[in-house]
């Protein structure tokens, strides 16, 4: 039986077993990628040969007898937000076309240490910057449960990669909710962890306060089990938090919330928020009260200015990130034609180099910076973060963890909101105070709204550094759900490729 | 121009500022680990972190941190509990990540003074310079424009980039505005330059060679009406590259600005750069309309929190100041004045020390270096410590006293050291340097010299010992200087029945 509908963790048993090797598991999934990505776009760089060979020093090191870490010879989408050296990495963006970078990023040299198979980079907004990942300077990525809908962004190629069973594991960024919105829209699973508990050293900056790489998969024990491989203090992060990584794989397998109290935060839910979104959010809260937890509500008066603070920290941050693209020593050059100046070849690389939703954010940040206007802006920004944070200490006062939907809607349709880029942002209502804050955000899938058949994210947050508890509380879900509705939600997706 | 410098001063007073990039001598770069060795091939001390490589990101330099904070507390500066980096938002292709990581309204150190000394037409004055801060920064890559006249990258027909220059660490000390040095502006801010270099040299924390650009000074210079009270405009002069260009530079700035004041015009905001041949200041870029760096705190680093012990315990390890150093060497040497400030100006007390410590009489070690070996350095225009070490000085010195050679014989070793012939003793036999002292072998010689002159041998018997001087010549020129002078008297007087 093929590996492709495999979890991870089925995959990791079958080649400890010696049942496969992970070149067959890595062709396997080479070949689905082959079968499928024409329809699905998840990937911008299929690293073939690469992938090979890293199954091949795999089954080798098997072969000898060596003890390899759990995931090893099991194969990976990394989005293109991630330096891995050697290959191309493009974040999405024309700027970079042809870039090969000289270093790995950390979570790459921890992946390579783990002996995952890096399949190859998948597609995103530019920049990690949009919600559908339409703003891709190579074209949209689809939705695999319906091909004319958004995958969710910026990080829609890994979950689509994931729904589309063209990896069982996957690397996100998010920023806003990068990780979370993609994972809700698709199916899958995703988890944004603490900030500073994965290094973000070779993650190309959008906002460096924000942004944080995370592991996604089709369930909570793969997620766990990725999380724990990519994690750890990095000297070269000086963000990252030198502590222990914590045990979530066994939250993950707790199968138990008996006494946990989880609080559904008020302001996330109601108005604007999709029917079915809200039916089956509140049908997993019913499944949490019959595992033993206990609900209670809590409110988050400051997150009405998220949004609005999250457009300014943002795009100030990446106006100064976004600087270092100049032509002058990487990626693409226009007009240098020997009589032009640094500056006008700097000025022509900018204008055909980056998309419209970068400059829009390039221009909004660099006002937001701008000498009397930081106060008003970026300083109230920040302001609005530490009262953010405080809400969520508060909340966190009366519940272990809090829930909300991860999203306002399914999946909408390709193009529907390109044009209205408010439409767009309001997407990660839901998602973006816990990048404000700096603690984990878990999404899960918790049904198919009944209007238009679309998977729905389940989001849940823990305070900083308790990631494990979102594990618990989403694995527990998790099985309740299954328990429920006799097969995994992923199995009722569409087939792809040629029949 | 019409009025010179005692004019001007008659009528203007002026205000000083100055500024002082120091880049200190860490192993490695302010945020990576990259060597800081100088003149090493371009690009050849880089990394992805200090070229801005997308993904990269900075860790700070500990022992930089630790630098700084000896500077502040050697300036008697406040040591801030919580500083932060920011980062200043420009673009130049020289600067990697189009922003500068700097210290912007938190800086390290804030709130100190140096005092320095000047002689004035009322004898000694001490001027107390009042520190504003000191910060810690990135330096950037270098230029070299190749073609245009200028030299400049407005011109050329292209630029070569090096970026072994970029991320070393750079501390800038900035003064408060200096008011009433009137005259004696140029002293002081000569004065107040080599004071913070040997206190810097003294505290081992950069070279603080001028000439290779690890101490620069921006020298800024506003002068008023006499009387006025009122501050006039000032102008910022950059590239002073040596301690008497700072001198040269704040002169030249006043009579500038006093001569364009008295024909109705108005000085402009801008920086100058200093002319070494000239003396004089070329205009360069405008500051009138301030330049906007959109500051914002460094979102990839975390702040700057030195613990009060440690503080502490580097304020213990401050070497001796300087000031009071040559105030106690003056005193235990009893050095005259003019000579002791011969020796500061010439930069050479740091190298006389030295040698007396390796047993070299003060007085002798003194002459040697202020005479025979600086006339040797100023014929090839190199400094003199480049040309021989104290060690070799100290033994050509203590071969002196043991007889072994002569003040003529010693200035051909110090020739033979500096030609690399190899240490004293080396350059003695090789060129058979002995001083001639078997008095037998003199003895021949003298028998000679009366044979010649027997007249003047005949005076000498008559008790015109003077007339000695023509016949121990003769002795000294056949025995090829190799003889003791004094040796050579008291065997010939002695042979001549006056001794």
């Amino acid at each position: 039986m093929s590996s492709i509908f495999k979890s991870a963790s089925e995959i990791a048993n079958s080649l400890t077993a010696g049942d496969v090797t992970a070149v067959e598991v890595a062709q396997e999934h080479l070949d689905r990628i082959a079968a499928v990505d024409t329809d699905v776009h998840a990937f911008l760089h299929v690293d073939t040969a690469g992938a090979l060979a890293q199954a091949a020093a795999i089954d080798k090191r098997r072969a000898a007898g060596e003890k390899l870490p759990a995931l090893a010879g099991v194969p990976l989408a990394l989005k293109d937000v991630m330096t891995q050296e050697g290959i191309p990495t493009t974040c999405g963006s024309k700027m970079l076309e042809g870039w090969r970078p000289p270093y790995d990023s950390t979570v790459v040299a921890k992946l390579k240490a783990n002996g995952v198979v890096i399949l190859g980079k998948t597609n995103m907004d530019e920049f990690a910057m949009g919600s559908s990942t339409e703003n891709s300077a190579y074209g949209p990525t689809h939705n695999p449960w319906d091909l004319t809908r958004i995958p969710g962004g910026s990080g829609g190629g890994s979950a689509a990669a994931l729904a589309s069973f063209e990896a069982p594991l996957a690397i996100g960024t998010d920023t806003g909710g990068s990780i979370r919105q993609p994972a809700a829209v698709t199916g899958t699973v995703g988890v944004k962890p603490t900030y500073g508990a994965v290094s973000r050293y070779g993650l190309v900056a959008f906002s460096s306060s924000l942004d944080q790489a995370g592991p996604c998969a089709r369930n909570v024990l793969d997620t766990a089990l990725l999380h724990e491989a990519i994690a750890g203090y990095d000297p070269k992060d000086s963000t990252s938090i030198n502590a222990p990584v914590g045990k979530m794989v066994e939250a993950a397998k707790k199968l138990d919330v008996k006494g946990m109290k989880i609080g559904i935060v008020k302001e996330l839910s109601g108005d604007g928020y999709q029917a079915g979104v809200k039916a089956r959010f509140n049908e997993a809260i019913e499944a949490l009260v019959s595992a033993g937890a206990e609900i209670v509500e809590v409110s988050a008066p400051n997150f009405e200015y998220a949004l609005a603070a999250y457009y300014l920290i943002a795009p100030s941050e990446c106006s100064s990130n976004l600087a270092r693209f100049d032509s002058m020593r990487y990626g693409i050059r226009v007009g240098d034609d020997g009589v032009k100046s640094a500056e006008e070849v700097m000025r022509m690389t900018r204008e055909l180099g980056f998309g419209k939703e970068v400059k829009r954010r390039i221009i909004l940040g660099t006002y937001a910076l701008s000498s009397g206007y930081y106060d008003a802006y970026y300083g109230s920004a920040q302001k609005v973060r530490t009262l953010i944070k405080q809400d969520f200490d508060a909340a966190f006062a009366k519940a272990d963890v809090l829930v909300s939907p991860t999203c306002p809607t399914t999946a909408f349709k390709i193009g529907e909101k390109a044009n209205d880029p408010l439409a767009m942002y309001l997407n990660d209502i839901a998602t973006i105070p816990v990048n404000m804050a700096g603690i984990g955000g878990m999404s899960l899938p918790c049904g198919l709204a009944e209007e238009d058949g679309l998977p729905v994210g389940f989001q849940i947050m823990s305070p900083a550094m308790r990631d494990e508890l979102m594990y618990q509380v989403g694995g527990t879900l998790e099985a309740a759900l299954l328990s429920k509705w006799g097969k995994p939600l992923l199995s009722s997706a569409p087939a792809l490729g040629a029949k | 121009m019409s009025l010179n410098y005692e004019q001007a001063i008659e009528k203007y007073e002026p205000t000083l500022g100055l500024e002082v990039h120091v880049e200190l001598n860490t192993k490695s770069k302010m945020f990576c680990g990259c060597a800081t060795e100088f003149g090493a091939s371009p690009n050849t001390q880089t990394c992805p972190v200090c070229l801005g490589l997308p993904g990269s990101l900075p860790a700070v330099n500990e022992k930089a941190i630790e630098s700084s904070i000896l500077i502040g507390l050697a300036l008697n500066c406040s040591i801030a509990p919580f500083s932060r980096f920011a980062r200043k938002n420009y673009f130049y292709p020289d600067m990697p990540k189009n922003f500068q990581t700097s210290q912007y309204d938190e800086p390290i150190c804030v709130n100190g003074y140096l005092d320095v000394t000047i002689e004035t037409d009322g004898g000694p004055k001490v001027y107390r310079i009042e520190i504003e801060r000191v910060h810690m920064e990135e330096d950037t890559g270098k230029s070299l424009h190749v073609g245009g006249a200028t030299g400049r990258i407005h011109g050329a027909e292209y630029s070569l980039l090096d970026y072994n220059r970029a991320g070393i660490p750079l501390v800038e000390i900035v003064t408060k505005m200096i008011p009433g040095t009137d005259k004696y502006a140029p002293e002081v801010a000569k004065a107040y330059v080599s004071e913070l270099r040997d206190i810097l040299r003294s505290l081992g924390v950069s070279d603080v060679k001028m000439e290779q650009g690890s101490l620069r000074c921006d020298a800024n210079v506003s002068l008023s009406p006499r009387g006025s009270g009122v501050l006039g405009t000032r102008s910022e002069t950059k590239n002073v590259n040596s301690l008497r260009s700072v001198e040269r530079a704040v002169r030249g700035e006043m009579v500038r600005q006093a001569n364009l004041l008295e024909e109705g015009g108005r000085v402009i905001q801008e920086t100058r750069h200093f002319q070494e041949d000239t003396g004089l200041t070329r205009s360069g870029r405008s500051k009138e309309t301030a330049e906007d760096y959109r500051y914002f705190p460094e979102p990839d680093l975390v702040p700057v929190a030195p613990a009060a012990d440690w503080i502490e315990s580097l304020r213990a390890t401050l070497p001796e100041k300087p000031s009071t150093l040559r105030k106690r060497i003056q005193e235990s040497w009893g050095v005259p004045d003019k000579e002791m400030a011969a020796m500061v100006n010439a930069d050479l007390l740091d190298t006389v020390v030295a040698t007396v410590e390796l047993g070299a009489d003060p007085t002798k070690a003194r002459s040697w270096w202020l005479g025979e070996i600086s006339r040797l350095a100023n014929e090839s225009e190199v400094t003199p410590q480049s040309l021989i070490t104290p060690a070799d000085v100290a033994e050509i010195i203590s071969l002196i006293a043991a007889g072994e050679l002569t003040d003529k014989l010693a200035r051909q070793v110090v020739e033979g050291v500096i030609k690399g012939e190899g240490a004293p003793r080396e350059v003695i036999d090789k060129r058979g340097l002995k001083v001639v002292s078997d008095d037998s072998a003199l003895m021949a010689a003298i028998e000679a010299a009366i044979a010649a002159q027997p007249d003047t041998a005949e005076r000498i018997r008559g008790g015109n010992i003077p007339a000695a001087g023509a016949l121990i010549g003769a002795v000294m020129k056949a025995t090829g200087g190799q003889a003791d002078a004094a040796k050579v008297r008291e065997l010939l007087l002695k042979h001549l029945g006056q001794a």
